[in-house]
Order: C-alpha cells, then sequence, then structure tokens
C-alpha cells in the first residue's frame, strides 16, 4: 500500500483567494482514491496543482518518489501521469481513430518516430481501446459531432491510449445519462484491474465514488476536511455539514 | 482513384512544363506565380495545420534575399565595398560565380532562416491566437527597418546583384524553373509530412494545445520544427526572387509586410486553411487576380484587393476547398455523426 503520488502541505493562491491551504494527500499505488467536496472547494486547483498546470506557492508533490511541482505539463504527463478534463476535450475535428492515434505514448517515441506513419499494431491498438469504451461503430465519425457523453467516452479511451500509471479523472460521470454511467463504472473498474492503472477521481456522484473508491479525501474551502473509507466518510458529521450547510 | 490522382499530377507536372514556352510574354508572371504558392504552402503549415497566424512569414523572404545576395557578393567581393558602390561593376560576375551564388546563397539562406525561425518561434510561440501575429508581424517590420538603416548591407539604397551572364530570357527560364522545382519539391514534402504522426501532432495543436500537452506531447518541439521547415523554404525562394528583381531595396521589396506577406495570408483563405491544394488553388485565383486588376483597373487595384481581403475575410472564411469539405465532406473521407448515413451505417453494423 505506497503512495505513488505524495501531496504534502499544498498551498495555492490566486491572487487574494486562497484555492489550496495546507492539503496533504497520499494516493494509493494500484488503487483506486477519489476527493470528493463542494463546488468551490478546491479539488480541480488540487488536480490542476498535480499535473503542473500552474505552480503551487507551498509544499511538495511526488510523482513516484520524485518531485513534480516544478515540472511543465507535458513533462508530467510523459512521466506517466495523466489528466482528463471536466469540460471534455478532444480534437473536434479528427475522428475516434484519429483521435486515439495522436494519444499514443509520447513518453516512448523518440523525435524521428514522430515522421513514421502509424503501425498496423497501432491502429489495431486504437480499435481494441475504442470497442472496450464501446465507440467502435462510431470510430471513423468526426468526433466533434458525437454527444457529450460519447465524447467524455473517447477522452477516456484517448487516456488509456497513452499508457498512463496513474490517471486522474475530473467528474468522469458528470453530463453522462444515468444508464450510462453503470457501464461507465464498470470500465473504470476494469481500467483498474485489468490495465493496472491506479485511479484518482473526482467525483459529485455520491453513490459512483463510494461504489469504487477504496480511500476519500474529502475538501471543503480549500483545505482537507476527512479522509477515510467510503463507510467513514458517509458517516462523517463534518462532511455532512459541508454538503448540506450546517451553522 | 490512384492511377486518377497520378494522372492529374501528370498534367499539373506537364502544364507546369509547357506553361512558359507556351506563354513567354508571362514567364515573370508564372515564376512569381510559384513563388506565391510556395509562401501560401508554407504560410499554411503554421497558420492552416497548426493554427497559428503568422504575419511574419515575409521576414524570412526578406532575410533570404539578403543572405543569398550577401553570399553571392561576398564570395567574390568586399561585401562594404560592394555596396557603398551602390553595384558599381554588376557586370564583372562570370556566368560559374553567378550559378555559385545562386545555389549556395539560396541554400544558405534557407538554413539561415531556418535557425532564425527557431530563435524567434522559441520566443513568440508563447503568444497565442492574435498576439503570436502582432508579434511575429512586429518581427518583420522591425527587421525590415534595421536593414534599411545598415549601411554596411546596402543601406536604404538596397543591394543590386550580378544580371543574368546570358539572354535574358534564358535567365528567366532559369529562374522559373528553379521555383518550380523547389515547389513541387515542397508539395512533396507536405503531402508525405501531413500523412504522418507529425502531421497530426500539430493539427492536434491546433484543435486543443492544452489537451495536446496535457497528454504529453512535446509541443514547442513541432511548433518549432514546422516554423523551421517552412521558413527554409520561404528563405530559399527568397534568395532567388533576389535574383529574379536583379535589384532590391529593404522596405518595398524585400520585407514588403504589406505586399506579399498579407498576400500569402490572402490565398490560403481563398484557397482554404488547413487543407494540401487550398494554399495553392488560392495562389492561382489570387494571381490571376492580382494581374487582372493591374491591368485592367490600374488606378483602382488596391481597392478591388481590398474587397477581395474584405469579402473572403467577412462571407468566405473557410475558403473553396473548406468550402467543398462542409459541402461535400464525403469526398474527404469525413463522416459526421447523423450525416450522410454515417449514423445509418453505424447502427447496421452493429
Amino acid at each position: 500500500m505506497s503512495a505513488i503520488i505524495e501531496v504534502r502541505n499544498v498551498s495555492k493562491s490566486y491572487g487574494g483567494v486562497q484555492a489550496n491551504t495546507d492539503i496533504s494527500i497520499d494516493v494509493v499505488q494500484g488503487g483506486i482514491t477519489g476527493l470528493i467536496g463542494p463546488n468551490g472547494s478546491g479539488k480541480t486547483t488540487l488536480f490542476n496543482s498535480i499535473v503542473g498546470y500552474h505552480p503551487i506557492n507551498e509544499g511538495s508533490i511526488r510523482f513516484e518518489g520524485r518531485e513534480i511541482s516544478r515540472m511543465q505539463v507535458p513533462q508530467i504527463a510523459r512521466l506517466g501521469l495523466l489528466r482528463t478534463f471536466q469540460q471534455t476535450r478532444i480534437y473536434g475535428a479528427m475522428n475516434c481513430v484519429e483521435n486515439m492515434l495522436i494519444s499514443l505514448p509520447h513518453r516512448k517515441m523518440r523525435f524521428l518516430d514522430a515522421f513514421r506513419r502509424n503501425s498496423a499494431v497501432d491502429k489495431e491498438k486504437a480499435e481494441r481501446l475504442l470497442d472496450f469504451v464501446g465507440l467502435y461503430e462510431k470510430r471513423f465519425l468526426q468526433s466533434g459531432s458525437l454527444s457529450f457523453g460519447q465524447q467524455k467516452l473517447l477522452e477516456f479511451a484517448m487516456a488509456l491510449m497513452n499508457e498512463p500509471t496513474v490517471l486522474l479523472l475530473d467528474e468522469p460521470t458528470a453530463g453522462i445519462n444515468p444508464t450510462l454511467i453503470n457501464g461507465l463504472i464498470d470500465r473504470l473498474k476494469r481500467a483498474n484491474t485489468e490495465f493496472g492503472i491506479t485511479l484518482f477521481i473526482i467525483e459529485h456522484n455520491m453513490r459512483v465514488i463510494m461504489n469504487m473508491a477504496e480511500s476519500i479525501y474529502c475538501l471543503a474551502h480549500g483545505r482537507l476536511l476527512a479522509h477515510g473509507s467510503p463507510e467513514e466518510i458517509q458517516n462523517d458529521q463534518n462532511v455532512i455539514d459541508a454538503y448540506l450547510g450546517a451553522h | 482513384m490512384r492511377s486518377s490522382r497520378l494522372i492529374l499530377y501528370l498534367v499539373l507536372l506537364a502544364i507546369t512544363v509547357v506553361a512558359p514556352y507556351a506563354l513567354p510574354a508571362f514567364k515573370q508572371q508564372l515564376a512569381t506565380l510559384w513563388i506565391m504558392i510556395i509562401v501560401a504552402m508554407t504560410w499554411d503549415m503554421t497558420g492552416g495545420q497548426m493554427g497559428y497566424n503568422s504575419l511574419g512569414n515575409i521576414f524570412f523572404y526578406g532575410t533570404g534575399m539578403y543572405v543569398a545576395a550577401l553570399v553571392t557578393i561576398g564570395l567574390v567581393y568586399n561585401i562594404g565595398d560592394y555596396t557603398s558602390a551602390s553595384g558599381g561593376g554588376t557586370d564583372t560576375f562570370t556566368r560559374g560565380q553567378y550559378f555559385t551564388g545562386l545555389i549556395v546563397g539560396s541554400l544558405a539562406a534557407g538554413l539561415f532562416c531556418a535557425v532564425c525561425a527557431v530563435v524567434i518561434g522559441y520566443i513568440t510561440f508563447g503568444l497565442r491566437g492574435p498576439y503570436f501575429a502582432i508579434g511575429t508581424l512586429g518581427v518583420a517590420v522591425a527587421a525590415g527597418e534595421l536593414v534599411a538603416n545598415w549601411d554596411w548591407v546596402g543601406g536604404g539604397q538596397g543591394i543590386t546583384l550580378p544580371v543574368f551572364p546570358g539572354s535574358f530570357e534564358t535567365g528567366k527560364l532559369i529562374l522559373y524553373f528553379a521555383l518550380a522545382g523547389i515547389g513541387i519539391v515542397l508539395f512533396l514534402i507536405l503531402r508525405w509530412l501531413y500523412s504522418t504522426r507529425f502531421g497530426a501532432a500539430i493539427n492536434a495543436i491546433r484543435d486543443d494545445e492544452e489537451k495536446a500537452e496535457a497528454m504529453g506531447l512535446h509541443t514547442m518541439r513541432y511548433k518549432l520544427t514546422t516554423w523551421a521547415i517552412a521558413a527554409f523554404f520561404v528563405g530559399i525562394i527568397g534568395g532567388i526572387a533576389g535574383f529574379q528583381a536583379i535589384s532590391f531595396e529593404p522596405l518595398e521589396t524585400a520585407y514588403q509586410t504589406i505586399n506579399l506577406g498579407i498576400f500569402m495570408v490572402v490565398c490560403v483563405l481563398l484557397g482554404g486553411k488547413g487543407t494540401l491544394w487550398g494554399p495553392i488553388i488560392g495562389a492561382v485565383l489570387f494571381q490571376i487576380f492580382k494581374e487582372l486588376t493591374w491591368t485592367y483597373l490600374l488606378g483602382w487595384q488596391w481597392v478591388a484587393l481590398g474587397a477581395l481581403i474584405v469579402v473572403s475575410v467577412v462571407y468566405f472564411q473557410q475558403g473553396l476547398v473548406g468550402w467543398l469539405m462542409t459541402v461535400r465532406p464525403e469526398w474527404f473521407g469525413i463522416r459526421v455523426e447523423g450525416r450522410d448515413g454515417g449514423e445509418a451505417k453505424a447502427e447496421a453494423a452493429e
């Protein structure tokens, strides 16, 4: 049960707004860790700090024992720490297969590899993963013309294509049709067990996160409020107060 | 399909070869057409394929012109003496010196411009959208003014290159074929490049650079390489254009920001950004339009040109090829959800 991401005493402010204060979190290697909290509690800020989107004011962030808090976004991504976006981001003008092929892991590519075409193995892998998320039939359609939920699935498949060690998912079920959510939970779990990808998930849907995560952190007002198993979090009076607004 | 495409290429090649003989009075215009095609194709590499609208590509054209000229002269004479005599003694270049200058000078111009692109790109690629356009425009304008005040390279007077050692018409023919040859090589390189992972990577940068970074793409490396390739070709044809002009000065001919610097953008917008053929078709249309208005609407030619730019920017942003892509996506292998039976086919397969 060693930690693959160690966040230690991280603080981040935007001008006078203190978005994260003194946060320490461990993401367990090979597990599924959840991050919850009311709107504006600093969850996405913490994600952005981890993936190098902005510099942090204080603290340390380690990935596989290596300090990454001063590294740039693409460098961190090439280490195998990948994130998906809350507002789904795909390359809308390309079709699904092209979206997948551009997501091949660049950490394994030398500069000259860019001047080659994609191999049959790459294409086969792209189609297999599109099949995994249930988009195989739509693989040659322009991705921008897909529905929001399908784009979200595509973004997830693109992340898998990149063969990350850790995947940070920002609200993977937001905006997805409730009947599709169960399928998505199942695929996220399989990505964790079959592909061995450590997951760190921001989620508002309590049913989803309680169902998946072994360890859950709760933020409120930019501070760490609680940490524990799903049962512990569900019964924590502070967490309930934060969500329901106690005085 | 493949053989019909091959036939198309052969027909176009034949037209390229025959054109200067069939229209001997228009050799100069045809050569200029190839310059247009090349600057449009290279502009589209960053502007169309990568989403970085540069208004500073003319910098490479002007710099290429100067580097090629200085190399040509410097191989034979002392540059300071030559320019201070304002090109006195221009006819004392031998045939060998002329061709050495043309080839070595143009290649040196290309290489120098590629290095410039890496250096300038490293600074300006942090800028996005209109800021990149203005930033690069600033580089081109500043370079023109600097060169215009640099007496060693002729200052505002510019430089006069040797005339072709032979008949005037043969000289024009050689420059035409040099430009056409470079244009064809560039086309083949781009056709290949856009089919590789590199092409996909720069398209990804255009569609969503932040996503590309988050997926671990070496975005800066791809951006610099793309611009360096573009600058290499613009530098070379700038060098050759110098030999075509024979005598050139910095602000109107070399760093001509408001002429060729804008024309190349208009060519691409007319033909269609981000497509292989768009810039070429656009350059041909633009060159025809320009020559016709300069001949038949003299005095109003700039007004007509300005109107063309306004109309194409306001009403026809996607250009000819881009418009075809939206009207007939199936011709380009694009399938859209819920159109042309794409959905129906997908469902039938389920």
